[in-house]
């Protein structure tokens, strides 16, 4: 009889893993409690460095979901840890009984009105990353009204004591590059300014893409955080920051103002957490079973992790521990 | 009138709205490569005349951005052209070509 593996969260990563584990001939069972698949990727428009379209990489993952269980709009009610594996029940009444579980339930953006200084939710001109790229899908939104005064905050509730998340959210920066990028190429007038405080594009072509925002796209990075935002008359904001490299208080009027989310544990995971006494570290992501060799075991036999779930990850990151977690699954049920 | 001895500070707050994009276009347009500028401070580390005077090409060009020009044209006067900056710039940036740039874009008045 086929063993069963349950997968917790239908984003990249849950796909990616399904889909391996499938070719591995396990019953695989998928839970996704939104109505799509595909996690914060199906919300995006294009992906760094190299400005891909979201929807191919999408349309891959989605594209081998044959033969998989897959329950949207589905959540879970309870998990039973018996001798060898997981009793969970699910919000639509049925019981699985699964000899491996993996979490994959990803993360959810840092609530920006939580930074009341930024005015996100008091200033109309004020948005969020995920807007903006929800605006280059669509092209629609009545708050981007042909803007010519553009700035972006860097670690919007990463990096900050004060927003209880001290870690960094890793792919902010890059994000910002690239939309400071996409919206000057539709706005090519506009000015557009970066606020960071240091930025990191550590990955390969992200250095490129730094420099091509810098002499294709003549953004201006000012190294420093944005201490607080208002609003003048004409309702455009006014942007007051600090320019460390000079050392003075800088002042800007903007007529949009895009706010880098950062990634905070998913409410989905927490839910699990709860459920099963799972570990998380400091930064509330679940905690694995060692920091190096180890990454996707949890402490709990035939449990795993994938992707975001135990910490800020890019998108590639994610996929490759999908990937990974699929092995350690294999091998776990064949012991 | 009977002097008190007070007096108020001028403000050193950069203003970007009174960003001068004329002037800053045309220096762009002969020099693009200003724009590449990482503020790393390479160019002052190596600078010979800035361990006796006050040259530094990093400042100079974060002045310029944030509408200081005369500051700028401040900071390059003890320049000697002596291209150190150039042989180590990360961004492999003409700095000699655009010191001189800078100099011939902002004295003219």
């Amino acid at each position: 009889m086929k063993k069963n593996v349950l997968i917790i969260g239908g984003g990249p990563s849950g796909l990616e893993a399904a889909t391996i584990l499938k070719k591995f001939n396990y019953n695989v069972i998928l839970v996704e409690r939104s109505s799509i698949l595909g996690g914060h990727l199906a919300k995006w428009d294009r992906l760094f460095p190299y400005m891909e379209p979201a929807k191919e990489t999408l349309d891959v993952l989605l594209s081998n979901i044959d033969g998989i269980t897959i329950f949207k709009d589905t959540e879970v009610n309870s998990i039973n840890l018996l001798d060898k594996s997981y009793n969970v029940i699910l919000s639509n009444g049925i019981t699985i009984l699964a000899d491996a579980l993996l979490i994959t339930t990803g993360f959810d953006l840092f609530q920006a009105e939580k930074k009341e200084e930024y005015g996100y939710g008091i200033y109309e001109k004020v948005i969020t990353s995920a807007e903006l790229e929800e605006y280059f899908k669509t092209l629609n939104n009545n708050k981007i009204d042909n803007p010519k005064k553009i700035g972006f905050v860097h670690c919007v509730g990463s990096r900050d004591e004060k927003a209880a998340n001290r870690a960094c959210s890793k792919v902010c920066c890059a994000t910002a590059v690239k939309q400071a990028c996409e919206i000057k190429e539709k706005y090519p007038d506009a000015d557009v300014y970066c606020f960071y405080m240091d930025l990191r594009m550590f990955g390969r072509g992200y250095e490129d893409l730094y420099l091509k925002a810098q002499k294709d796209y003549a953004i201006r990075f000012i190294r420093g955080r944005v201490s607080e935002v208002s609003e003048d008359i004409n309702k455009s904001l006014v942007i007051k920051a600090e320019d460390t490299l000079s050392s003075k208080p800088i002042r800007v009027t903007l007529d949009l103002l895009v706010l880098m989310s950062g990634m905070r544990p998913s409410s989905g995971g927490e839910k699990i957490k709860k459920m099963l006494n799972l570990m998380t570290e400091d930064d509330g992501f679940f905690s694995t079973k060692d920091s190096i060799y180890s990454l996707q075991h949890s402490k709990l036999a035939g449990l795993f992790y994938a992707g975001a779930a135990t910490g800020p990850k890019t998108l590639p990151d994610s996929l490759h521990e999908a990937r990974s977690a699929a092995i350690q699954i294999h091998n776990y049920l064949n012991n | 009138m009977i002097e008190f001895g007070f007096g108020i500070s001028p403000s050193s707050r950069i203003n970007l709205d009174d960003f001068d994009k004329e002037k800053w276009n045309k220096l762009v347009q002969i020099e693009p490569e200003i724009l590449q500028c990482i503020s790393c401070g390479s160019c002052c580390a190596s600078c010979s005349g800035g361990v006796f005077q006050n040259v530094s090409l990093r400042s100079a060009i974060l002045n310029i951005r944030n509408g200081k020009t005369d500051s700028a044209m401040e900071l390059l006067k003890g320049c000697m052209l002596c291209g150190k900056c150039t042989m180590v710039c990360p961004r492999n940036i003409n700095t000699r070509n655009l010191i001189l740039s800078i100099y011939k874009t902002y004295s003219e008045k």
